[in-house]
């Protein structure tokens, strides 16, 4: 106790937040264990673990670094087809499922870095909208090119075509007879073997949130943060522009690609279309709902978010009517002067990201 | 900071705890209610469950095969005897959602699913029903996988490769001389699933494939440029393994050029003469192969269009018709095994299974007589190409 | 002749992106917004006009009326299209947009996304899920080489009606009093509004008039590809966002040619590259050219001030 109170208070607050995820996962699964909780909600938790993730990642390009992103599902996509390729290909070599799962999602972790570093270079130059325009340029392209991918596995390794004549298919991979195709083009990853557990998803948010609120609470972080705030002064005093930028881009990449694989493994039929503009707006509703940069209003935003369209099946046809206007009624609320202000008495105010000053 | 930090903390396990405290709840409370006001009381019916994009751009196939499974629910619960409760669940055609609404129905106690409506969110689904020994019958997702290795997942349509064979087989019997083109989409497993077979067969027949064009989701506005590469080739047949709204875009956008090949389409494009406001005349002579024909003569399908006209307002397509299918499959194999409404689901899961490949179980539906099913899952039928003509279709 | 039809159904596109990318780049331009419920107020106009025309057709028409009667009705239902979209532009910015005057661009940009999702969900409760399909405004086509080379009336049109737009709006900003003030709005708000300008009223206007193009690009959209329902403004609406930004958002004659561009490029790579990846490439295209010219072809750069 003496120890905690010594503690920084930044440090304090890390550790409330990785307290309260623990808090969270122990007593979700008790309660899953002790069979209170329905087959809706169980559904839920692996998915509700991949959008945290996402949401907490997605916060760093937007909120950290304040750069809109409009293309996030496009490195998830990367991470869950690359996920889903380690996973399939590995059944052999590595029979034990949860690391097989944890070698899915480094290798999905890794080609969504790669997918990063090609988007980042050439994004990062851009500013504003001309920047998120391009990340949704970006996650269409992504989309478009693992629409067209084929991907099989057989005794000889693995077998990989690119169908940009529409005129091939998985028996053009020439595999022998023990092949397994993994990728079908348009299908997408059919057949994979479900192997994601709610305990990996609880472990990936603890990993992302401790490297994220490390990073926030570092040099590269402070650096990361001073550009976001004012880029010109920070260029000034020599912090080096692009580098930050894509460290904090990449990374938060690779942490998409990581969930990517998760949800790929979750699920035994996936296709390139989930991933498209819409999915990554959903994830930019979780970070701005939540709070630019308050990686808690994250998390709490994912799971409310996710959870509300099911809590709101009975509406059925209405149900997504209802959320478009919570979203539009949220949006009013927290940007009205008068509540903010009534809130501003209760709540101390916070550090917002890009939403601070004028965006350029 | 902190304090914000505790409200949140605090925020949040309430929130666990509401839910779980409404989640569990869900098992009993929950009664959906029956669009005829009647409300079986639980344990004297069978809950089926029905799962399919209600919303969203794919919603008119998931309300179809719903709205005909409803009638199907409603003429045997007429009946009297034993009686079904049918839940429809939105999937969006999406494999999340389709989980989703698969636990929301293990929870409001489903004992045999139709569904789900499209095959992507029904791939995913069958994984969860072959886990939890669930019975389940797609009334239209049509790609192999769904059925594959799954040895309680059963299809009403016809299966994707299926579908490509046989037109390849008409065309090579009836249109041997034709030039083809195929315009198909490729981010979509069906349409895909059925070129890839068609192109397949169709090499093996000898047919001769000139031009091929794709199209996805983003780009299914404008086909000028795949249409003119089809006649610049001189094609005077375009295979259309497509549903029917792109088809009807192809269709005017090729009147447009002053194209006229002879278009061929599968079971998807039923549904294009009942398209509000489209003119039929564009679709004179465009041939396809469907299941379900709306102006047939048999009594079982006027009673069934009379129907449905009068309950939701459309001519029912070939959804609608599966879905009606589906239960009525389902119904009979209940019968036949006699199971009874109070059975656990994996012990109807294991009798219907064991009917529904027994040798003598076939069943007469709109979308074909004396259907059987393989092990696999697939259905045996005899498959129908019919001729639009006059606004209405006349089979071969 | 190939590449000339090819060419001719790419300036067609292009044309339907031009005039969605016009309505776009005004609404950016003045309010500095992203305005993504654009493309679905798009489709509310396609709808109008379909139900417009449908209602003439079968009561006060009938089914021999002569040709000058159908092609008044047919002036009623997109003026009507014209009218409605407009009120609704103007309801949305009053309820969604104007209280976030002062708020971020991603506070307004997820609203906007929350009108474009609530639109959406309303046509499927108010129109049903059922696709419909459009009949063009106008029919066949002119065929020119002995039918070698074909051109749809609808093509003519939307390309004519895309210029005469990018015309009335030049000259409307740069000549009209409101278009003068909406120029000084999209400069500076402040100094604007301390020259007398009603700033709010100004951005007010521009939403209509960004309505109003709406719902005549809905019934050349429909027109051009036929076929309706909720969904259909979307992708087009993205598409012709990433041809405003193309050619320099802000800017109406670089929204015209970006729309033009953007349709050339898509139907190009369709023809002669990949059908597949069309779009793909239509994306990279645009990728290269804001790296090139990171305010697009036609935008101004302002570098930023220290």
């Amino acid at each position: 106790m003496k120890r905690l109170g010594t503690m920084k208070k930044a440090s304090k607050a890390n550790f409330a937040t990785y307290l309260g995820v623990i808090i969270a996962f122990v007593v979700v699964s008790l309660l899953k264990s002790g069979g209170v909780l329905s087959s809706s909600l169980s559904g839920l938790l692996i998915p509700v673990c991949c959008y945290v993730v996402m949401a907490l990642s997605l916060n760093l390009t937007v909120g950290v670094l304040g750069e809109l992103s409009l293309g996030h599902a496009g490195f998830m996509s990367v991470g869950a087809f690359s996920g889903i390729v380690a996973a399939m290909s590995l059944q052999e070599a590595i029979p034990f499922a949860p690391l097989r799962l944890a070698v899915a999602m480094v290798v999905g972790a890794l080609f969504a870095a790669v997918a990063g570093v090609i988007v980042g270079v050439p994004v990062l130059r851009l500013r504003g909208d001309y920047l998120a325009i391009v990340t949704l340029a970006f996650g269409e392209i992504i989309k478009d090119l693992l629409t067209c991918l084929l991907v099989g596995y057989d005794s000889n390794g693995l077998h990989i075509l690119f169908n940009a004549s529409g005129t091939l298919t998985v028996a053009d991979l020439g595999m022998d007879e023990t092949g397994v195709a993994i990728i079908k083009g348009a299908q997408g990853a059919t057949g994979t073997v479900t192997i994601a557990t709610f305990a990996a998803g609880f472990v990936l948010i603890l990993v992302t949130l401790f490297i994220i609120l490390n990073l926030v609470n570092s040099r590269s972080g402070r650096a990361v943060m001073a550009i976001r705030d004012n880029r010109i002064a920070a260029e000034s005093v020599g912090i080096n522009i692009t580098k930050y930028k894509l460290m904090a881009f990449v990374l938060s990449a690779a942490l998409a690609g990581a969930a990517g694989a998760l949800y790929g493994l979750n699920y035994s039929n996936l296709a390139a279309s989930k991933f498209n503009f819409n999915t990554s707006i959903l994830v930019l509703v979780f970070v701005v709902l939540g709070g630019l940069g308050n990686m808690w209003g994250s998390i709490i935003a994912a799971v409310v978010l996710t959870i509300l369209p099911e809590a709101l099946r009975e509406f059925a046809d209405y149900r997504m009517l209802v959320y478009a206007i919570v979203l539009i009624l949220v949006m009013l609320a927290t940007n009205n002067d008068q509540l903010k202000n009534l809130l501003k008495k209760i709540i101390p105010v916070r550090k917002g990201g890009l939403g601070d000053g004028e965006r350029v | 900071m902190k304090k914000f930090r505790m409200i949140a903390l605090a925020l949040a396990a309430v929130m666990c705890v509401s839910l779980t405290a409404c989640g569990g709840g869900d098992d009993d409370s929950k009664q959906t209610p029956d669009p005829t006001g009647t409300t079986p009381v639980a344990g004297e019916a069978f809950k089926l469950g029905g799962i399919g994009p209600l919303t969203g751009e794919n919603a008119i196939y998931g309300t179809s095969a719903m709205n005909g499974a409803q009638i199907a629910v409603d003429e045997i619960n007429a009946k009297g005897g034993v009686q079904l409760e049918l839940n429809a669940q939105d999937d969006e055609a999406d494999g999340e959602k389709g989980v989703n609404a698969y636990n929301n129905l293990k929870d409001w106690g489903m004992q045999a699913l139709v569904g789900c409506v499209t095959t992507g969110s029904c791939i995913a689904v069958s994984t969860e029903l072959n886990r939890d020994r669930i019975f389940g019958l797609t009334p239209s997702a049509s790609s192999a996988d769904v059925t594959a290795g799954k040895d309680n997942m059963f299809q009403v349509c016809f299966t994707d490769p299926n579908q490509g064979v046989t037109s390849a087989d008409y065309m090579a019997e009836h249109m041997a001389d034709k030039k083809i083109a195929i315009i198909y989409r490729n981010d979509d497993a069906y349409s895909q699933g059925v070129r890839d077979a068609f192109a397949a067969e169709a090499s093996a027949k000898g047919l001769n494939i000139v031009y091929e064009g794709t199209f996805n989701k983003d780009t299914q506005t404008d086909f000028n440029v795949q249409l003119t590469g089809a006649q610049s080739q001189g094609a005077d047949l375009v295979y259309l393994p497509i549903y029917y709204q792109p088809a009807s875009v192809i269709l005017s956008q090729a009147k447009q050029m002053n194209y006229a090949p002879t278009f061929f389409g599968i079971d998807g494009m039923d549904g294009i003469l009942t398209l509000e406001g489209f003119d039929t005349a564009l679709a004179e002579g465009v041939m396809l192969m469907t299941p379900f024909n709306a102006w047939g003569t048999d009594d079982l399908t006027k009673n069934f269009v009379t129907e449905y006209e009068s309950r939701y307002g459309s001519t029912p397509n070939q959804f609608a018709a599966d879905g009606y299918d589906a239960v009525y499959a389902i119904y009979n194999a209940l019968m036949a095994a006699e199971c009874t409404p109070d059975m656990s689901a994996a012990d109807i899961c294991e009798k219907l299974v064991a009917q529904f490949t027994a040798a003598d179980f076939s069943v007469d539906g709109l979308t074909g007589t004396s259907m059987t099913w393989s092990a696999n899952g697939e259905v045996a039928k005899a498959p129908v190409i019919v001729v639009i003509e006059g606004g209405a279709y006349v089979t071969q | 002749m190939e590449f000339l039809s090819y060419l001719i159904s790419g300036i067609s596109l292009g044309s339907v992106y031009a005039i969605i990318a016009l309505g776009y780049t005004m609404v950016y331009g003045i309010a500095k917004m992203l305005n993504f419920a654009h493309g679905d107020v798009i489709m509310v106009g396609g709808y109008v006009s379909f139900y417009a025309t449908s209602a003439l057709s079968s009561s006060l028409l009938g089914p021999d009326a002569s040709m000058g009667a159908v092609a008044a009705g047919k002036i009623i239902s997109i003026l009507l299209a014209v009218l409605v979209c407009t009120v609704l532009g103007i309801i949305i910015e009053r309820l969604a947009y104007k209280p976030l005057r002062s708020a971020t661009s991603l506070a307004v940009l997820i609203t906007a996304i929350g009108v474009s999702y609530f639109l959406q969900n309303a046509a499927q409760l108010l129109f049903g899920t059922a696709p419909k399909s459009f009949t063009p405004v106008v029919q066949n086509q002119l065929s020119l080489f002995g039918g070698q080379l074909n051109i749809s009336y609808v093509s003519l049109l939307t390309v004519i009606a895309c210029i005469i737009i990018m015309l009335a709006l030049t000259a409307f900003t740069s000549k009209s009093k409101l278009g003068k003030a909406m120029r000084a709005c999209s400069e500076d708000k402040g100094a604007a509004q301390l020259m007398g300008i009603n700033v709010n009223r100004t951005i007010s206007m521009t939403f209509a008039i960004g309505s109003a193009l709406a719902a005549v690009a809905g019934v050349l959209l429909c027109s051009f590809s036929p076929t309706l329902m909720p969904t259909t403004g979307s992708m087009p609406g993205i598409k012709a966002f990433t041809a405003a930004v193309f050619g320099g958002i802000g800017s109406i004659p670089g929204a015209f040619l970006g729309g033009i561009l953007l349709g050339i490029i898509e139907s190009m790579a369709k023809a002669y590259i990949s059908t597949q990846l069309a779009n793909a490439i239509v994306f990279a295209v645009l990728i290269v050219v804001l790296l090139v010219r990171p305010a697009g072809l036609l935008g101004k750069y302002v570098p930023e001030k220290v």
